[in-house]
């Protein structure tokens, strides 16, 4: 059957069906040997529960999960929300922190459509217009002609028009849950345009004004670390409990004493790591006090409120989170008087506290912020560790992800450890500031309610997958070992649903971890074998 | 001479609006509030050896204890490209670029040409037996050229977008009927300008006079009706661009300088903390229970607050 091709006026049909529903066959070709269609995974169709209780509507998944309003009164008012939440995005007090990218962005765009061959979303869904980056904006940019420019006919003439009303801004909060926020589009656009920050700044209106999010972003995530410090539910005597525990099974695996300072007052460097890495991957931050106090490092973690735990999930979805959450980590620091904070391998923690908060720091709060892999760069090429790259002497490729590369710059440190480490190490094409997302960036990889994970494998990380393939193409025979280095948590998220959903470990052997775990296992001093070849 | 008067005062105060909503558009955006730091790599730049690999400054030790050098080598090097070829279109959008480059450096050609015209009228004016001379003669061949170039290019490119635009199914979606009306509108100006330059009777004013009879507002010309209605419609268009979202030439200037490329840490005491203190000072007014925003806090308080553990300020 032939598809009907979306229009931008489907998002106001007010039947609330969705609008598209995906066949494996539609989706890109993987390389074999996934690249039989009717051997990849059905998807979960959402229950009848779950689409007679919330808005869910716009395509075969349910991220946000909207409770359906109980009158036709109710959803007048939840669109009376959305414009007045549409107002305040565009005016100056109540949206300082992003107004000039949007607006210009919203006034400029050519609707040339080269941001689509950018996106990995619109290409690994077999180019389904819903997933377009324009196609999004597009709707925004007819809004704000019409309703804060009110524009009138002459407008919509010029610019466009489109039908405000419930189905449609319902439609919009799923849709602005189906952008990784990697803004690759927004690299390649002509004029300099951000699809992608228009996502954003409707997460952030969705939020700041009508109190709606992903529960995993904001009541597991952004509300829960502000309340007992972590997004993990850890609290501070948790996380000591834990690291203790982390330390011994380290130093014990090792034949290595290791032992994690808390608290030090003075100390030069104050290390945050993603508290995710604690409770799910323990070798990452076991790996780091090892590596730091071989090389002398003077450092300290910290048991302050959100000290102990760099992600900042605000960056997504709402500013005032976001700022909250900074000004904490600032905080831990400020109390310590430590001269740096060291971010651990977490890729929006980077970029939250290092660059988009680099202006809200202000006087006190503004102490300097690094990356880890700049460190970890420094301990390796420094000389300061004896190595031994044959022990790593299995393929490696790297990921990079994209608040590290293209939205930070921090792109060569982690390559020369790896290069410096690993006989046996490959690129993904492309790589570096031009690499694809790993399909759980802006939070998917946390976000697991309904059938989300299934669009999650099949859509947002089908490039990063073909990738992974590709790289490892020569080896992919079970018996050769190989090491996706994923210096990021959610990242690593991510791969490890991901690879398991399409059963990688057991047949191919691909395995994902951290850069710092890469190091360890080439420490001379260390017993070898720290890189364990089994599944978790 | 009435003609002659209204052409004159169509063409002024085109040249007056193109210039004023220009600087108004340039205005405003250079006017809003220093955003949060929104940029993308690779940023130019950067110091070489890191802008080759898309790099920056993050990426050495204690960074902020050294001087973070400007590359304008860097910049220039990628600004101009793309500023005259469109670089990045050709990289990234090839079969657009085919269309879009004649149609944009025709444009080039045309203000090029025009501004090269308006000179040669001017120093005729001032110092008529220089523009008399070789090089009077030199730049009316280069201009002449050039615009009947630009005008060509300009045309045919605006033409290949507009059948783009109709016949492609991926763009049809996006196209409303101001970017129909605003690619016939190229076409038709400069369709009528150059049928009129080509065309014209024996005896009719050439270039150089008629721009020097603007310049001295000499309604005693006589210019023939096509020109003259090629001319009232380029007044028109240049007028008319500035006002839409064709200025992406102002646009442009903000998009990669002030956000994709602007990287300027903030320091203690510096100019950029001073603006963000002004912006912390502001009252925001966000509905959703969880910011907190009841128009008396400042959006100091509001990120000072934890909202989580009950209190609002």
């Amino acid at each position: 059957m032939k598809k009907e091709k979306l229009r931008l006026s489907d998002m106001s049909k007010a039947e609330k069906v969705p609008l598209v529903h995906l066949e494996n066959a539609d989706l890109m070709p993987l390389p074999a040997p996934l690249d039989d269609p009717a051997k990849d995974h059905n998807w979960t169709p959402l229950s009848a529960q779950v689409q007679e209780k919330y808005e869910c509507f716009l395509d075969d998944t349910c991220a946000v999960s909207v409770p359906q309003p109980k009158s036709r009164a109710e959803e007048e008012e939840l669109v009376r929300k959305f414009l007045s939440g549409l107002e305040k995005l565009f005016s100056r007090e109540n949206n300082w922190t992003f107004l000039q990218p949007l607006l210009l962005t919203i006034e400029h765009c050519a609707k040339c459509q080269t941001c689509s061959e950018a996106c990995h979303i619109f290409e690994a869904s077999g180019r389904n217009e819903l997933y377009r980056p324009t196609y999004r904006s597009e709707i925004v940019r007819r809004l704000y002609f019409k309703y804060v420019k009110r524009g009138g006919l002459v407008s919509a003439w010029q610019h466009g028009d489109v039908k405000l009303n419930w189905p449609l801004v319902a439609r919009l909060i799923e849709l602005s849950y189906r952008c990784n926020l990697c803004r690759r589009c927004a690299q390649t656009c002509p004029i300099g345009a951000d699809n992608g920050l228009v996502a954003h700044e409707l997460r952030k209106l969705f939020s700041q004004e009508m109190g709606i999010a992903a529960k995993e972003l904001h009541d597991h995530g952004s509300m829960l670390q502000l309340k007992v410090g972590s997004s993990t539910g850890m609290n501070k005597e948790a996380v000591k409990d834990n690291i203790a525990f982390i330390d011994e099974d380290i130093s014990e695996k090792t034949g290595v004493e290791v032992k994690t300072p808390w608290d030090v007052e003075g100390a030069d460097i104050l290390l945050i790591h993603n508290a995710g890495e604690i409770l799910a991957w323990p070798e990452n931050p076991g790996a780091f006090a090892l590596v730091l106090n071989a090389a002398g490092i003077s450092w300290t973690m910290s048991s302050e409120l959100a000290g102990y735990d760099s992600i900042n999930y605000g960056l997504w979805y709402d500013d005032a989170q976001f700022a909250r959450v900074a000004l904490q980590h600032a905080e831990a620091a400020r109390k310590l008087r430590v001269r740096k904070i060291v971010l651990g391998e977490c890729g929006h923690a980077h970029k939250a506290l290092s660059v988009v908060a680099d202006r809200l720091l202000t006087g006190d709060f503004n102490i300097p912020r690094e990356s880890s892999m700049t460190l970890l760069r420094d301990i390796v090429l420094g000389g300061r560790l004896k190595l031994d790259p044959s022990r790593n002497d299995f393929p490696v490729t790297l990921h990079d992800p994209c608040n590290l590369v293209r939205l930070m710059g921090v792109v060569e440190p982690q390559r020369e450890v790896v290069r410096k480490l690993c006989p046996k190490f490959r690129e993904m094409e492309p790589h570096g500031v031009d690499n694809y997302c790993c399909g759980g960036g802006s939070g998917f990889a946390i976000m697991s309610g309904n059938n989300f994970p299934d669009w999650r494998f099949h859509v947002s990380g089908r490039k990063k997958l073909e990738q992974v393939f590709n790289a490892f193409q020569d080896c992919l025979e079970p018996s050769i070992p190989k090491y996706l280095c994923a210096p990021c948590s959610n990242c690593k998220g991510q791969f490890r649903d991901m690879l398991a959903y399409y059963d990688l470990w057991n047949r191919h052997r691909i395995l994902y971890g951290g850069l710092v775990e890469l190091i360890v296992n080439a420490m001379t001093e260390v017993k070898p074998g720290f890189i364990e070849w089994e599944w978790r | 001479m009435t003609t002659t008067v209204f052409l004159y005062a169509a063409i002024y105060t085109a040249t007056l609006v193109f210039l004023l909503a220009c600087v108004v558009r340039t205005v405003r955006y250079a006017r809003l509030p220093l955003h949060l730091r929104w940029e993308l790599y690779p940023v130019p730049h950067e110091e070489t050896v890191r802008a080759k690999h898309g790099g920056s400054y993050f990426e050495a030790t204690d960074w902020w204890e050294k001087p973070i050098p400007f590359n304008l080598l860097g910049e220039l090097k990628s600004m101009l490209p793309e500023m005259l070829f469109q670089k990045g279109l050709w990289e990234f959008n090839r079969t657009m670029w085919f269309l879009s480059f004649p149609f944009h450096f025709g444009l080039y050609l045309l203000i090029g040409s025009t501004a090269l015209l308006m000179a040669r009228a001017l120093l005729s004016l001032l110092t008529p037996q220089l523009a008399a001379g070789g090089i009077g003669l030199i730049l009316h061949y280069v201009y002449a050229a050039g615009w009947l170039a630009g005008a060509a290019l300009t045309v045919a490119g605006a033409l290949g977008l507009l059948i783009r635009r109709l016949t492609d199914k991926e763009l049809r979606t996006y196209t409303v009927p101001g970017d129909i009306f605003n690619l016939l509108f190229f076409v038709v100006t400069l369709g009528c300008l150059l049928t009129g330059y080509l065309l014209q009777p024996q005896g009719a004013p050439k270039a150089l006079a008629l721009a020097k009879s603007i310049l001295t507002f000499d309604t005693n010309l006589r210019i023939p009706a096509p020109l003259a209605t090629g001319l009232v419609l380029g007044a028109l268009l240049v007028a008319y661009i500035p006002l839409t979202h064709m200025s992406h030439f102002i646009a442009k200037y903000f998009t990669y300088h002030s956000v994709r490329w602007d990287d300027r840490p903030s320091k203690r005491g510096s100019v950029l903390e001073r603006r963000v203190a002004e912006y912390l000072t502001y009252r925001p007014r966000w509905a959703a229970p969880h910011v907190g925003a009841d128009g008396a806090r400042t959006w100091a308080d509001i990120a000072l607050a934890n909202p989580a553990r009950g209190d609002k300020k």
